[in-house]
């Protein structure tokens, strides 16, 4: 049985299918990509897994469990983080304080001992903190630690929200358009987080991306989707030689 | 020397009187920060923890602390129901059906206080109730001292609770962004709802405090217009400056009830009110957040 799977999900929104009839399953250990054209579905499916969305039909199962019916807040503590594709993270707080937030499904739950600050609630924070040290640390953040994240370059910002999805210490990390908004070297840079976060800390990455030099550089299997169905899968060659996708890039035929 | 005394007087029962405006307008805050509505019905949920109290202290006949304890935990839950039945449903709905809604259910609440408790003011025996301190040339009423002590306390334990516990700092994430704080783990809608519990609770701990003073009537959540001129005068999005602007309110009430002509009283927190939205609109302790594009 593989590690994560979607069996045949779709969603309608109206007469709308923006996913329709989507399978795959995804290995341990791998990166798998999502690609398509704009609407072809690639987000909508992300927030299906992610739970913001109900799916119409199918299933989602990670690590022999189905989860297609759980409440979004629970996904974190399943071990399934993610990112977004405009950044969502606590603006008003420090780059510390949004990774020491990534630790909140790991955190005490005795509210007492908490008001007091207890030694146990002493020690389970002094290990939260090494653990976001660690992350600081894997992504170079050291000197940021204390600067609010309104004050921060956007480069800056995805790599602090994939340090918070890493603080959580998933099993699988959802990227949405890791590259978006990012110039020609800082996705190079993005290209290295990624391959370090899969070979180094053992992540599953399951990534929707439109830069073709990204996917190549780290993706091991490639999805391409066109409104809502699947067109190909496979490696990223194989995937970019594909008669269906060039099409459906660059137009042509029905 | 007399002077001085009177008007030291005049000030610490102002604050008194701004600590409850303060405490209501900490019940708006914590919402409005949460969930950007505004819960025009908090001076009437006060009110309810109030009689609440009277219920378990003067007709069941409990020991005020633990009549106190058992009416600030029911108004709570009273909060959190109000959430999870009927507030939910209106969040990301235009302001205005927010405030009509809310200001409909203060008229429901004040309605049925009146069914259930009667129209008359009423008051329950509390450890404050008429006794004085003295202190060089002051007179100072106990009830009035309960208020600001009650005050300072029930702060320290929120300030505690919001930086330091993890469902207090799930809150403040939920505030600032629903969308991160669900896939940290927490259960914003949940947690919403404790917001909820938290802000009917200070508001009748207002309510308990207020009683030696003011009495308990059905209309006494009407000061929730003078807290609420308190909270903009904090600058709406913060906690600290909603108790400022509750003390400021309290004061220059008071000290203008002595001074100015009878009546000029009542319109004192409306003239702060305008004077802060002409003069510094963003409130003493607002936030301008400037967006970088």
């Amino acid at each position: 049985m593989s590690y994560f799977e979607a069996k045949s999900i779709a969603v309608r929104f109206g007469g709308i299918r923006a996913v329709d009839d989507v399978s795959f399953d995804v290995n341990k250990g791998e990166v798998f990509c999502i690609i398509g054209p704009n609407g072809a579905g690639k987000t909508t499916i992300f927030n299906l897994i992610s739970r913001i969305y109900n799916v119409t039909d199918g299933k989602l199962v990670f690590d022999g469990q189905d989860f297609t019916k759980m409440p979004a807040h629970r996904i974190a503590g399943l071990g399934i983080a993610r990112t977004f594709q405009n950044i969502e993270l606590f603006a008003n707080a420090s780059v510390l304080q949004n990774l020491l937030i990534g630790r909140h499904t790991h955190a005490q739950a005795n509210l007492l001992a908490q008001l007091c600050f207890l030694p146990s609630t002493r020690r389970a924070e002094i290990g939260h903190r090494e653990k976001v040290e660690d992350v600081i640390d894997f992504l170079e953040l050291q000197r940021y630690r204390d600067t609010l994240i309104a004050n921060l370059p956007y480069g800056v910002r995805k790599i602090v929200e994939l340090g918070r999805a890493l603080c959580t210490e998933p099993k699988i990390l959802l990227l949405d358009e890791p590259s978006s908004g990012l110039n020609a070297e800082e996705t190079e840079v993005m290209g290295f987080w990624i391959e370090d976060i899969q070979k180094d800390l053992g992540i599953t990455v399951i990534m929707v991306e439109h830069d073709m030099s990204l996917v190549t550089a780290v993706a091991n299997r490639v999805m391409a989707l066109n409104y809502g169905k699947v067109l190909a899968m496979g490696t990223p060659a194989e995937v970019q030689r594909d008669p269906e996708v060039i099409r459906a890039y660059l137009g042509g035929d029905p | 020397m007399q002077d001085a005394a009177r008007i030291l007087q005049l000030v610490i029962n102002g604050s008194a009187a701004g600590c409850i405006y303060g405490l209501v307008a900490l019940g708006f805050v914590l919402i409005y920060k949460a969930t950007e509505m505004v819960n025009f019905a908090q001076g009437d949920i006060m009110m309810l923890g109030g009689f609440a109290a009277y219920t378990f202290i003067a007709t069941l006949g409990m020991n005020y602390w633990l009549g106190a304890l058992l009416a600030i935990g029911a108004t709570a839950l009273f909060g959190y129901l109000l959430d999870v039945l009927i507030l939910r449903r209106v969040i990301g709905q235009p302001q205005f059906q927010v405030v009509m809604l809310t200001l409909g259910l203060g008229f429901i609440f004040r309605a049925a206080a009146g069914i259930g408790w009667g129209y008359d003011s009423i008051a329950f025996v509390t450890p404050f109730t008429n006794k004085v301190v003295r202190a060089g040339g002051l007179v100072l009423g106990q009830d009035n001292l309960s208020i600001i002590a009650g005050t300072l306390v029930l702060c320290g334990v929120l300030y505690v609770f919001f930086s330091r516990t993890r469902l207090g700092i799930a809150m403040q994430a939920s505030s600032q962004n629903q969308l991160a704080a669900y896939y940290m783990g927490i259960p914003v809608r949940s947690v919403f709802s404790m917001i909820w519990a938290i802000s009917a609770g200070v508001a009748a701990v207002a309510g308990i405090l207020l009683s030696p003073v003011s009495m308990i009537d059905v209309n006494m959540g009407g000061i929730g217009i003078k807290a609420f001129a308190a909270a903009v005068l904090g600058g709406f999005g913060s906690i600290p400056g909603a108790l400022v602007g509750g003390i400021i309110v309290g004061v220059v009430e008071q000290l203008s009830g002595y001074y100015l002509p009878p009546g000029t009283q009542d319109v004192t927190s409306n003239v702060v009110l305008l004077a802060v939205l002409v003069l510094r609109p963003q409130g003493l302790f607002g936030q301008t957040i400037r967006k970088r594009v």
